[in-house]
């Protein structure tokens, strides 16, 4: 630090000028916040050059206390206005140099609590409960222990049709005429007598049959079922219906063809299959569900007028339409309960 | 399902030439019947008839021995340059001019002068596996000398290669012979399915009328007189009309005391009698390739004509020894007719069968006692007493049309699901009997050498087909696609159906409603054919024309619905309850809903089944925990150590829950009544129903195994405890809307809904110090028990295979979210400053934190804003048998900023109020 010899009079601008370029530079100097309070000192303090020899304004005559104190005032003001940049300057430099001394190795595991997941089963109910809720249709459930009448005689079953064999049913024992759900169709009688007509609804839901599990079959599993009574519903509407639950479950090329089939509750029948770009051996058809102009008979177990109310119904299998849509290829898979299975899915489909 | 061989089903309906199983379907899945395999047996090249000429035996140094054979195989293809075989070898083997080729085999059921069946190179065998010249064993084998398995032959379970008789086929079969068409291996056979309601279509006859709908092809009907006869080789008659019955014929009574819905099990019952056939007629081989290629093996002539008339046309035949049968042949019940109980009958497939009242059988009278003698299931399955043997001479054929409920009830009580049953359970067409009759008599007459008896017997009682009565509009109504009136009656025509417009006379029938009639009106009468018994309602024969017109005719039109109200409250709730968990970190699992008695979470009398589908698990679960626990062992013996899972789900309560005395389970519950269909049952009896469906509430239920959060390099980790299983209660209770309490479970075990439904004397399921029971509590005071959670107990942990403290939780959802949906009255916000004031107390040990958080609440009274408990001390500072509690409690007015006196005199109040549960200020 330069040190002048003696303090100017603070009418010699020549010597004041010396004392701030000495002080200029000596905070230039400055590398530490450290350094820069000790040229503070030396500068700004009592024993500076200025600071003294502004003591000397007072043995001024008063003719020249004004000039002097011109001289003196912006100088000190230089000096202070340096210091302060370069304290600024320094604190960041500080802070800088404190904020990089903290870095950490954010490649570090981060994860001390478990992620959850929703089984890919729920989830896409969900999904497909959104769609029908969007069409502006309601979401209906029922019993999965239900009556033979509601599952069997109140979609057309006969006692003696062989489509009742068709499925392969676990009866409850004791003779009480109680099964668990074959499909999710009990659910059109139940709902149109609870509700009547018009009705819009759909069932997702869980069905049984006593199928043993392996890669491609499972004693318990889930359908959705959708049902549509108005006056004037119509085969097309069907179609239109399912073309569009189509494209909400598998994108914008979807389509669907139906193929004459058989069921019990519904006149005329039919088979759904579904255009799959994504089929092993190359696209094509695959079998997606059953669906029909609902029969006469079920609208009468209900007490409803086939001759003034008609409509549609169809069903498809949930696991199918997962395995189609996420290449699952083991049944088990989706029964088990594996932790990793439904983590894969996260919350969302 | 039915197989159909396409060169068979040409003989009804023009098919394009080299027509494939593929483009067969393609054409029938239009109509409906769907394809189920193809059978591709499909052999190509120089598949031929080979002469085995000499046969050497070579041991192998792999212990086998193989045969190195000179085989004839024709003209066309020997050859006397084979590499190894001298010119004195040929002429050892005696081979042709020609020469012979040179074969290595492995097989040994054949020899010297066997004629088989050689693939020569330049062969495909199914697989495809193609064949070609190649080294081994020493020899150059210029083909291969094939099995029944190596052609595809469904019947190839023989070991060993195909050896032919030498009369095999239409007569002397030649070296270099074409061996596919000599086997019939040319075409594909395709499998279809029927749906159950066609019955007509398990038949050549309906399968050519369907692809004849779909694809415009000329279709001959063989069910029609006229077109009958005349088909197979060597018939060259036709029967341009039924014969007569006669009065001489074999005499059959029908006596139906109780016939099945009141409809008689038979209503047509055709009798016809060949004599002199020869016991040991061969089968013509073109029949028993057709049999075969459709899935029947050969058995003897007279059986197999009558398979074959069956496969042909879909009537069920049945042929008699007619020495072995006395007349007359009565048609009754089991156990009727002054018989029985206890009749019995030997089928013959060998089994002795007690009859059951309804089964409807074919007797015979030996002794001249009508109906003394059974001799068959009617449409199911014969006797072995009167069976066709190889010494039956004189045949009675049986053409019957039967009750297709009384069949299917029969078939399905001695699990008999024969072909003859499969058809009249699907319904069979009741004119077929005489016509499929002659068809038999013909085949015998030409194959077996028989004449045909002049009786005919024709017991026929066929109710009349009933008209039903078309709108012609509905088709259009129903489709939303036109049908001009004259397509649907065109359509109805091509199905076989007799259409009338309906004149006013017509219309005024029983039911009296009034059409209008004449010529232009809008109702047609429409008879169905005899074989389509499935048409019944207008809405059948709508069917008929959407289908017949094209399934692919129909648009696309999203239907217009009136608007929902969206998801439930209930389905919301659950909804977001699912979701609050798995965002706790709770992976979501299914599992399946049977469990066993013995399960500790399962309740007495639990619902069970009849047939389950594992013995050891014949119930219906009553809680979620019985079977998630397993899921949760399952993930632990997989390797998981820490996770939390859930799953929601119906349970089964109890119904008609009885003691019984040894603790068995009481099934009590009244049946559900099953009233008729197709009409709405009266309230009462919808009432019945109801009440007979278990009650089947939704629960939730969760498990934690293990930590909670994981040790790392941020230090320790956490393991998940009772409080884990309660914090997670408390946040389903919220996003349900519901305030709830844990209440300590009272000493007894409890059994109520969702919680620990354990018999007295079954394993405890939770620690008896760190569960709580999870108490609703309603706004107008009500509270109810909806679950339980906590530690579970540690034999149980062991029991499940799952580490000791393992936590859980189950709750009735339903309880939880029935409530009416409410909306919530919002408060306004104070923002006036808070105080706050901390508390520590000491208290007996013994004293729940609730109890003296209460009386703190009380006593800060509308002041309070919130008050947490941040800490509990017991040690060395206290006595043994005391805690201290220290509270932290924050106060706000609405309406002003409070004053040090508010504060003082509420810590006042909040000291006095604790003096009031033995809590004392710790100084």
């Amino acid at each position: 630090m330069a040190v002048l010899a003696q303090i100017p009079s603070p009418l010699d601008e020549a010597g004041l000028d010396a004392a701030v370029a000495a002080a200029l530079a000596d905070i230039a100097a400055s590398e530490s916040l450290e350094a820069l309070k000790s040229v503070r000192t030396a500068h700004t303090g009592e024993k500076s050059v200025l600071a003294q020899s502004n003591r000397l304004i007072g043995e001024l005559p008063p003719a020249d206390k004004a000039a002097a104190g011109k001289n003196i005032g912006p100088r000190r003001g230089a000096i202070s206005k340096a210091i302060a940049q370069k304290q600024a300057e320094l604190d960041q430099r500080r802070e800088e140099q404190i904020l990089l001394e903290e870095t950490v190795d954010i490649t570090l595991p981060v994860n001390a609590r478990p992620v959850g997941a929703r089984h890919p089963i729920s989830a896409i109910q969900e999904r497909i409960a959104d769609f029908f809720i969007g069409l502006g249709w309601e979401i209906a459930s029922g019993p999965e222990v239900e009556a033979e009448w509601f599952n069997f005689d109140a979609l057309n079953f006969g006692p003696d049709h062989p489509a009742r064999q068709m499925q392969d049913t676990f009866y409850v024992a004791g003779e009480k005429n109680l099964v668990l759900r074959t499909h999710t169709s009990p659910v059109q009688a139940r709902t149109l007598l609870e509700r009547g007509v018009p009705l819009y609804i759909a069932v997702p839901g869980k069905v049984f049959r006593t199928d043993a599990l392996d890669a491609t079959h499972t004693p318990v599993f889930h359908q959705v079922e959708g049902l549509a009574i108005d006056k004037g519903l119509t085969m097309a509407n069907l179609i239109g219906t399912l073309d569009a639950f189509a494209k909400a479950m598998f994108g914008p090329d979807a389509r669907t063809r139906l193929r004459p089939s058989f069921f019990p509750f519904t006149e005329p029948s039919a088979e759904m299959d579904l255009w799959f770009p994504q089929k092993k051996g190359g696209p094509g058809w695959i079998e997606w569900g059953g669906c029909g102009m609902v029969h006469p008979n079920v609208l009468r177990a209900a007490g409803i007028d086939p001759e003034v109310y008609q409509g549609f119904a169809f069903g498809m299998g949930i696991e199918r339409t997962l395995m189609l849509r996420h290449e699952i290829a083991d049944m088990r898979d989706m029964v088990e309960g594996d932790i990793r299975f439904s983590t894969q899915f996260g919350m969302e489909l | 399902m039915p197989l159909v061989v396409p060169q068979w089903l040409g003989e009804h309906v023009e098919l394009p030439a080299g027509i494939t199983a593929a483009e067969l379907a393609e054409s029938l899945v239009k109509v409906g019947i769907e394809e189920e395999t193809i059978h591709g047996a499909a052999v190509t090249g120089p598949l031929v008839v080979g002469k085995v000429l000499a046969v050497t035996k070579e041991p192998q140094k792999n212990g086998k021995t193989i045969n190195w054979c000179l085989v004839d195989v024709g003209p066309a293809h020997n050859t006397r340059e084979i590499a190894g075989v001298s010119e004195s070898d040929l002429l050892a083997a005696d081979a042709p001019e020609s020469g012979a080729r040179g074969i290595v085999c492995g097989a040994h059921n054949f020899q010297a002068g066997d004629y088989v069946v050689v693939a020569l190179p330049g062969t495909v065998l199914p697989g495809p596996f193609p064949i070609a010249a190649r080294k081994t064993y020493g020899h150059v084998s210029d083909g291969m000398i094939c099995s029944e398995a190596e052609l595809g032959r469904p019947s190839g379970d023989s070991h060993g290669i195909i050896v032919l008789p030498p009369d095999f086929g239409s007569g002397s079969v030649q070296p270099g012979q074409n061996a596919i068409e000599l086997l019939g291996l040319g075409g594909e056979v395709l499998e279809i399915n029927i749906t159950p309601d066609r019955g007509y279509q398990l038949s050549y006859r309906g399968i050519g009328r369907e692809f004849a709908l779909s694809t415009g092809a000329t279709f001959t009907d063989p069910g029609l007189w006229g077109n009958a006869g005349g088909v197979e080789p060597g018939l060259a008659e036709t029967h341009p009309e039924a014969p007569q019955a006669t009065s001489d014929a074999f005499a059959v009574e029908v006596s139906d005391a109780s016939p099945i819905h009141g409809k008689p099990g038979c209503d047509r019952f055709v009798t016809r009698i060949v004599r002199g056939i020869n016991p040991s007629a061969p089968t013509p081989q073109w029949m028993v390739k057709r049999l075969e290629a459709s899935g029947m093996r050969s058995i003897s002539l007279p059986v197999d004509i009558t398979n074959y008339v069956m496969l042909d046309l879909g009537q069920p035949i049945h042929a008699y020894d007619l020495d072995k049968v006395a007349a007359p042949i009565v048609v009754r019940r089991a156990n009727r007719g002054g018989f029985g109980p206890g009749e019995r009958l030997t089928t013959l497939d060998d089994v002795g069968r007690s009859l059951h009242d309804e089964d409807l059988l074919i007797t015979d009278s030996p002794g001249g006692v009508p109906g003394a003698r059974v001799l068959g299931l009617a449409g199911v399955m014969g006797g072995q007493s009167s069976e066709i043997s190889d010494t039956t001479t004189v045949a009675l054929i049986e053409c019957a049309h039967f009750d297709p409920a009384s069949v299917a009830r029969t078939a399905r009580r001695h699990k008999l699901p024969t072909e003859a049953a499969k058809r009249f359970e699907r319904g069979v067409d009741p004119a077929l009997p005489p016509l499929a009759a002659q068809r038999v008599v013909d085949l015998l007459v030409a194959y077996g050498g028989g004449v045909a008896d002049p009786a005919v017997g024709d017991f026929s009682q066929l109710a009349p087909i009933e008209p039903i009565r078309l709108n012609a509009a509905l088709p259009t109504k129903i489709v939303g696609v036109p049908y001009p009136r004259e397509r649907v009656v065109e359509i109805l025509e091509q199905i076989g159906a007799r259409v009338t417009t309906a004149e006013a006379d017509d219309l005024t029938g029983s039911d009296g409603i009034g059409f209008s009639g004449g010529p232009d009106s809008d109702t047609l009468l429409v008879w169905p054919p005899t074989w389509r018994p499935d048409l019944t309602e207008p809405v059948d024969l709508v069917e008929e024309i959407v289908r017949i017109d094209g399934y692919d005719r129909v648009p696309s039109v999203l239907a217009p619905a009136p608007g929902s109200r969206g998801l439930t409250k209930s389905q919301r709730t659950q909804r977001s309850i699912a979701r609050a968990l798995a965002e706790a970190g709770l992976i979501e699992t299914l599992s399946y809903p049977f469990v066993n008695a013995d399960n500790p979470f399962t309740e007495p009398g639990a619902l069970r089944l009849a047939n389950p589908l594992a013995e050891d698990r014949p119930h219906m679960r009553t809680s979620l925990l019985a079977t998630l626990l397993e899921t949760a062992g399952r993930n632990v013996s997989r390797g998981m150590s820490d996770f939390g899972i859930f799953e929601i789900g119906a349970v089964t309560r109890p119904s008609g829950l009885v003691e019984l005395p040894q603790g068995a389970a009481g099934e009590s519950g009244a049946a559900a009544p099953v009233p008729p269909g197709a009409m709405r049952p009266d309230e009462g009896t919808l009432a019945q129903i109801h009440a007979a469906v278990p009650v089947q509430p939704t629960h939730v239920a969760g498990v934690f195994v293990g930590g909670v959060a994981a040790t790392g390099w941020w230090g320790k980790g956490e393991t998940a405890t009772w409080r884990h299983a309660l914090e997670v209660v408390s946040i389903i209770a919220n996003r349900a809307g519901v305030a709830v309490a844990f209440q300590r479970p009272a000493a007894a075990t409890p059994k109520t809904a969702a919680t620990s439904g354990t018999a007295g004397a079954a394993q405890a399921q939770w620690h008896p110090g760190r569960t709580a029971q999870i108490v609703a509590l309603s706004p107008d005071g009500a509270q109810a028990v909806v679950g339980t959670a906590g530690e579970l107990h540690p034999k149980l942990c062991a029991t499940f295979g799952l580490p000791a403290r393992t936590v859980a939780f189950e709750l009735d959802l339903s309880a939880l979210t029935s409530g009416a949906e409410t909306a919530v009255r919002a408060t306004p916000v104070s923002t006036y400053p808070a105080a706050k004031e901390d508390f520590a107390f000491v208290v007996p040990r013994e004293t729940p934190a609730e109890v003296l958080a209460e009386a703190i609440s009380s006593a800060a009274g509308e002041l309070k804003e919130e008050l947490r408990l941040f800490d509990i001390y017991s040690g060395e500072q206290l006595d043994q048998n005391q805690k201290s509690l220290a509270f932290s409690l924050r106060l706000r007015a609405p309406d002003r900023t409070l004053d040090p006196e508010d504060v003082r005199r509420v810590r006042e109040a909040v000291i006095a109020q604790a003096a009031t549960v033995s809590a004392v200020l710790r100084g």
